[in-house]
């Protein structure tokens, strides 16, 4: 969703480059957590003494591995929009930066991946 | 860029409330990013079944990775809390300084309660198990 106009655009005005869309997305995801992650909490109150057996039966319910597939995501775009931040301001020889950016985007990438192919496997596993 | 003079700046500038809680956001944003691996480890093991998930849960149960747990607790509330305060300033809502050292007592006391909370229930639920 550009919030420019296309004459604008066309023009060359605007940000030469992406402009609020790091700050937007991240607080888009922030906005996602809030219940997310209350809600996470509250679940994993209730559910930190389960055996394996009785958690794979709450994490199978669809809304349970919908709303955790959901956690992950938002979760680890936020920490990687966050954490892009915190190495912009601090590290400024530029090949080091990039290097460390490209390692917190790659490996939030496989975490979210991680922690989302865990909680499938959990809900489709045939029991 | 390297090697210009900087006026000082950290050794001068006492140290504010609202300057300390912005940093404190930023540190324990950092902190649940690295608190997001403790999750994985534990989501992995989950999926990888029942000696796995009991390994999982026996070694998050040690008093480090409990203490660590509490930690991280607070670290969570501190910066939804605070997260909550970042997006009221968003809407312009909250910059008088009067407003925001109030906001800001009110964070640190939330995230101070809900920490306690959690951890009373989640004593109590060890006690009863």
């Amino acid at each position: 969703m550009k919030l420019q106009s296309d004459l604008s655009r066309v023009l060359g005005l605007g940000s030469a480059r992406s402009g609020t869309h790091h700050w937007m997305h991240q607080r888009l995801s922030a906005i996602a957590l809030i219940p997310l992650s209350l809600w996470f909490v509250t679940a994993l109150l209730t559910h930190m003494r389960d055996d394996a057996v009785d958690l794979s039966n709450w994490i199978r319910s669809p809304f349970v591995t919908v709303l955790l597939v959901s956690l992950i995501g938002a979760m680890f775009y936020h920490a990687k929009l966050g954490l892009q931040v915190v190495i912009e301001d601090y590290v400024h020889a530029e090949i080091t930066k990039i290097g460390l950016l490209i390692t917190i985007k790659l490996g939030c990438v496989l975490g979210a991946l991680l922690g989302i192919v865990a909680v499938l496997k959990i809900s489709f596993a045939m029991t | 860029m390297a090697g210009n003079p900087l006026s000082p700046h950290l050794q001068i500038y006492r140290p504010q409330l609202t300057s300390t809680m912005s940093i404190l956001h930023r540190a324990t944003g950092i902190a649940l990013a690295l608190g997001t691996l403790v999750l994985l480890y534990w989501l992995v093991a989950a999926a990888q079944g029942m000696e796995a998930y009991a390994a999982a849960q026996h070694c998050i149960s040690s008093l480090p990775v409990q203490l660590l747990l509490v930690g991280w607790t607070f670290a969570f509330y501190y910066h939804l809390c605070n997260g909550v305060r970042h997006l009221l300033w968003d809407t312009g809502w909250g910059f008088e300084l009067g407003t925001a050292y109030k906001t800001g007592y009110i964070v640190i006391a939330a995230a101070l309660a809900m920490t306690v909370l959690t951890w009373a229930c989640v004593l109590s639920k060890g006690a009863a198990a």
